[in-house]
């Protein structure tokens, strides 16, 4: 394959994860920015390729101009929310590749408090212009954010599949559990699966606790040439597999053939048959948690188990550090904070360096991190260290 | 509340839907038919997928249907809705196919269940709205 292990992740950045914060969108991506390069052990002008996420702060241009950049030779916009930051470790793993670039910045930045009430990100999915065939008939009716959108979808599961609100219940704590760990997380408080039941309806059958957050922050990361990546500060990471897929009726999940599907399932074969790994091997896994549900049913489509035994697979804590599939060992967008997945790209670098701190998965050599995004847009990257 | 005064989000149709819109107000359900390989599709859409045609006719649904999925919307992510939940929205499979949207009215709805649909009038729109057949 030809991506195969012909790029690293050299540098990580994240700002403090908050709310309220003070500094605009584009301060704390500038801010994440500059520590991942720095983390990376390069300079601002030694960028060559950037990968905004989202187009809600900085433009590719806006970096050339405020770090000096001479020359960038590669930019890109990848349009699938969530499933973005993955999809953008793929764009920049097939520009070094083909030799376009050297040293790929992949960064976002949120200040979603800044942002008026009636425009938090669980509010305005459907003013995003790939949604602008279903506005007009869902939003007035009243079926207007990711939690309504996804609910039907978790609902015919549960009533197909026996899945359970225990099952959804058992992401939520796990995610909790591993927050408490980070010292970088919103949500510090622990949470039992009784909390997770009786935390308040939010679009059945979501409750809050079933929900991600919403937060300010920035996260970065450099991909670099494979090569070049012997000079960086840290052990090299290796970008393994990785692949995208979309849904059918990407912008409808009402129009899917079947509601429960996602991109993820044509995405994960061609990951893991680039990477040369099997199931077992991924000893760390950090998975896209809009909701609950997200994580049950990725993993399901990745293969981890059969079509609707996903809920049984993350029962009694096999979620958890000491279980089968450790899984966003950060606290996730549950209970750490919510800037589209980058954190868990983040993290499973952590991870894979072993600078993990009180969440480490002992000598995790092997990783898997996820991207979901625009209502079933999928991604995953296998990462393995050196 | 003050948010009795917010209004719903507008239904703005394009050049696409308004066919759509049109006899939604007349209490129609039409969903876009190719005028080529005569396949369904909905929502509104410029190409036929299978032929890639632009062409279409419009065709009348039965608002006929079954139950796909559902949901109960609590919290209300827009402030027009505040005065409404919890309301009951329910994914129904068209007898022609595609699937659509809509308000339920009635008991908790069942998968499978047999629905039948209509046009409810509201003030700056037109709600499709599902019950028990």
């Amino acid at each position: 394959m030809r991506l195969y292990n012909r790029s690293c992740v050299t540098g990580i950045g994240e700002t403090a994860y908050t709310r309220k914060s003070t500094r605009s969108a584009f301060q704390l991506q500038i801010e994440a920015s500059l520590k991942a390069i720095a983390d990376a052990g390069l300079k601002p002008a030694d960028i060559d390729g950037v990968i905004p996420i989202g187009v809600i702060s900085g433009t590719a241009d806006d970096f050339i101009e405020n770090f000096g950049i001479p020359d960038l030779r590669f930019s890109a916009l990848i349009p699938h929310g969530g499933a973005s930051p993955v999809m953008a470790l793929q764009a920049a793993a097939a520009a070094i590749a083909g030799g376009v670039c050297q040293h790929v910045l992949i960064t976002f930045g949120r200040n979603i408090s800044a942002m008026a009430g009636n425009n938090r990100a669980g509010s305005r999915i459907h003013t995003m212009p790939q949604f602008h065939y279903v506005t007009e008939f869902e939003h007035p009716m009243g079926a207007s954010a990711p939690a309504q959108l996804y609910a039907p979808m978790a609902r015919r599961h549960m009533e197909l599949y026996g899945t359970t609100v225990e099952h959804f219940g058992e992401v939520a704590v796990a995610c909790r559990e591993h927050a408490i760990l980070n010292g970088n997380a919103l949500m510090t408080r622990p949470i039992t699966l009784d909390d997770h039941r009786a935390s308040r309806m939010i679009a059945d059958p979501f409750r809050l606790l079933d929900c991600s957050l919403e937060s300010d922050g920035g996260a970065a990361i450099i991909v670099s040439d494979a090569d070049r990546a012997r000079d960086a500060r840290h052990r090299r990471i290796f970008i393994a597999g990785v692949a995208a897929g979309h849904p059918d009726s990407p912008g409808s999940i009402t129009q899917r053939a079947d509601i429960t599907s996602l991109g993820i399932a044509k995405a994960a074969p061609r990951a893991f048959a680039m990477a040369g790994v099997t199931h077992g091997d991924i000893q760390v896994a950090e998975i896209y948690d809009c909701f609950t549900y997200a994580v049950i049913r990725q993993i399901e489509d990745m293969g981890f188990c059969a079509r609707g035994e996903g809920g049984p697979f993350v029962s009694g804590g096999r979620l958890k550090l000491d279980g089968a599939l450790p899984t966003n060992t950060h606290g996730g967008l549950l209970s750490q904070a919510h800037v589209w997945g980058l954190n868990h790209v983040v993290e499973l670098t952590r991870q894979l360096r072993g600078d993990g701190g009180a969440a480490q998965v002992p000598n995790a050599k092997v990783g898997l991190v996820t991207g979901y995004g625009d209502l079933g847009d999928g991604a995953l990257a296998i990462l393995t260290r050196e | 509340m003050t948010t009795e005064s917010v209004p719903r989000p507008l239904q703005v149709s394009t050049d696409l839907s308004r066919p759509y819109w049109e006899a939604a107000r007349e209490g129609r359900l039409l969903l876009q038919q190719c005028s080529i390989c005569q396949a369904l599709r909905h929502y509104p859409r410029l190409l036929c997928s299978h032929c890639h045609s632009e062409d279409v006719t419009w065709r009348e649904a039965s608002m006929r249907g079954q139950v796909h999925s559902w949901t109960v919307a609590h919290h209300p992510f827009h402030p027009s809705f505040s005065a409404e939940v919890p309301y009951t929205l329910v994914t129904v499979d068209l007898e022609e196919g595609p699937r659509a949207l809509g308000r339920w009215i009635g008991d908790t709805p069942v998968l499978g269940q047999r629905v039948v649909g209509r046009f409810e009038r509201r003030d700056a729109g037109v709600d499709l709205v599902f019950k028990k057949a």
